[in-house]
This record gives structure tokens, C-alpha cells and sequence, in this order.
């Protein structure tokens, strides 16, 4: 368990750094980006696609391989089915992340400049995953395990 | 609207490629899917199954690495031009959202394109496609929200 731990660690450095060099931490990059029919900045596209490039790497590795380095089996999810709540949760989530130009990741890392507006968009965002678990439980008692 | 400044293509390129780097050791060494929603809920044991150490330590690792990032690496001033109103209302939609549709830009956009999910795959066309509109009905039809 410590060995999966100082792996989490690890992985959440690279993974802050990654969005401050990528300038993914910037609501103004995403949202230029976004905006497709203004001054359209590509940059996300680079990141996008430079995140793609180890993680399909790793993807194909793990075809071959019948356990991860340490852990017992993989955790990856199976499901194939395509319902409306994963379609209505991308359009949420979509509508989101147009408002304003943040998303789960730059939103955890930009708390580190201290703004404002960084603590008051991450408090929010931790209601509405409470608000989703609340509501998921008041759904199906007992909890199902995920 | 904020003025942003040029950015070269090696940062979002290099930022992505750590990110993705991320997602792939955190595939091959823990087993598991690095999607920054959810493991942001297992960090307040959201998900049904406790408060995860390696969530913690995950959350912990993007602190610590944007933090070393902007002080070392890149100082990068965060343009953030949403009133108080649209963070909570963006940062509420985000956080439903993602854990509604069960992923966001990092579980579904670069781990579940990088294994070819169906399900991500509908899911990043689905936010980003609502993402761009509505950038595009803020800034062009409403002519800028703040």
C-alpha cells in the first residue's frame, strides 16, 4: 500500500506540473481554445494530443501485462454502455466548463495561486460531487461499491 | 475578455506530454485510471468505498507539483474573468457533472481516448462539443458574460 501511495504522490506531481507548464491551469487559454469562432488558440490541442502519446503507450503495454507493478489486478472500468447519464453528465460538465474554463484538474491545481476565484470555483465544484453522492445514495441504499 | 499572451507550442506540447506520463505510470504501476474527478471524490470518500489514501495522495501530488511548477518552472498569471455568480454556478456543474457522466478531460479525454472507450469517447465529444457552444453563445451571441 505505501508503494501505491508514493506512486499517487508521484503521478499527482507530474500531473500539477504538467497543467502549469501546459498553461491548462489558464481559464483564459481554455476558454480560447474553446472559443472556435473568436481569436481560436490551439494550444490545448497540443496538450491534448501530447497526453495521448504515453497514456496509448501504456494502454498497449497493458494488453500484455495481467496485473499492474503493484497491485494485485487492474482497476480500469468494463462498462461499454453508452446511457443518458454519462451523456448528461458530459453536457453538465460541458456546460461548466464553458462558463467558466475549468475543469477537475486545473481546478485542484490553480487552489496553489491562492486566488479568490480558484478556492470559491474548487468549494463549489466539491458541493456538486457531494450534492452527485448524496443523491446517489438516497437513489440505491445500500451504497453500491464503485 | 483578457488579452493573452502568445504561447509556444513546446509548453502545451511538453505540459501535455507530463500529463500523459501521469495517466501511464499511474496505469502501469497502481493499476488505475488517473481521472482527476474521481479521484478527487475518493479523496472525501465519495465514491462509496471510504476515503482513499491514494485519492489524498494523488490531490496532494497536484498541489505539490503546480506549486513547484509555477515558482520554478513557469509563472503563469491566471486569467479568471468570471464573477462570483458564474464560479459557483460553473464550479456546481462541473462537480455534478463529471461525477454524473463519471469522468472528466482526464479519465475520459486522455485515459479513455488513449484505451478507445466508447463510453469516453461519446463523453469528451459530448463536453467538449457543449463546451465550445457555449463559449461560443457567451462571447458571440450574448456578447460576453462575467
Amino acid at each position: 500500500m505505501t508503494q501505491r501511495i508514493l506512486v499517487s504522490i508521484f503521478c499527482g506531481i507530474l500531473f500539477g506540473v504538467g497543467l502549469v507548464v501546459s498553461d491548462m491551469v489558464n481559464p483564459g487559454r481554455v476558454l480560447a481554445f474553446l472559443d472556435v469562432a473568436g481569436a481560436w488558440d490551439p494550444s490545448l490541442a497540443f496538450v491534448m494530443g501530447g497526453a495521448l502519446i504515453p497514456s496509448s503507450i501504456a494502454y498497449a503495454i497493458k494488453r500484455r501485462c495481467t496485473r499492474p507493478a503493484f497491485d494485485a489486478e487492474f482497476h480500469v472500468p468494463a462498462s461499454r454502455t453508452i446511457d443518458g447519464k454519462l451523456v448528461s453528465g458530459a453536457v453538465l460538465f460541458g456546460l461548466g466548463w464553458g462558463l467558466v474554463g475549468l475543469c477537475p484538474g486545473p481546478a485542484v491545481a490553480s487552489l496553489v495561486t491562492g486566488r479568490w476565484e480558484a478556492i470559491l470555483f474548487a468549494a463549489a465544484m466539491l458541493v456538486g460531487m457531494f450534492a452527485h453522492r448524496v443523491a446517489t445514495s438516497r437513489r440505491n441504499a445500500p451504497l453500491q461499491a464503485r | 475578455m483578457t488579452n493573452l499572451p502568445e504561447l509556444n507550442f513546446i509548453w502545451p506540447l511538453s505540459g501535455g506530454l507530463l500529463i500523459g506520463l501521469s495517466a501511464a505510470l499511474y496505469l502501469l504501476l497502481n493499476g488505475r485510471i488517473a481521472g482527476i474527478s474521481g479521484l478527487t471524490a475518493s479523496a472525501f470518500g465519495w465514491t462509496g468505498a471510504g476515503i482513499s489514501a491514494l485519492g489524498v495522495g494523488f490531490l496532494g501530488g497536484i498541489l505539490g507539483g503546480a506549486a513547484i511548477a509555477f515558482a520554478y518552472i513557469r509563472h503563469a498569471e491566471l486569467a479568471i474573468a468570471s464573477s462570483p455568480l458564474l464560479l459557483v454556478i460553473g464550479g456546481l456543474l462541473v462537480g455534478f457533472g463529471t461525477r454524473l457522466g463519471s469522468g472528466c478531460t482526464s479519465g475520459h479525454g486522455v485515459c479513455g481516448l488513449a484505451r478507445l472507450s466508447p463510453r469516453s469517447i461519446v463523453a469528451t465529444i459530448t463536453f467538449m462539443a457543449v463546451a465550445a457552444a457555449t463559449v461560443f453563445v457567451t462571447r458571440h451571441v450574448i456578447g460576453g458574460l462575467s
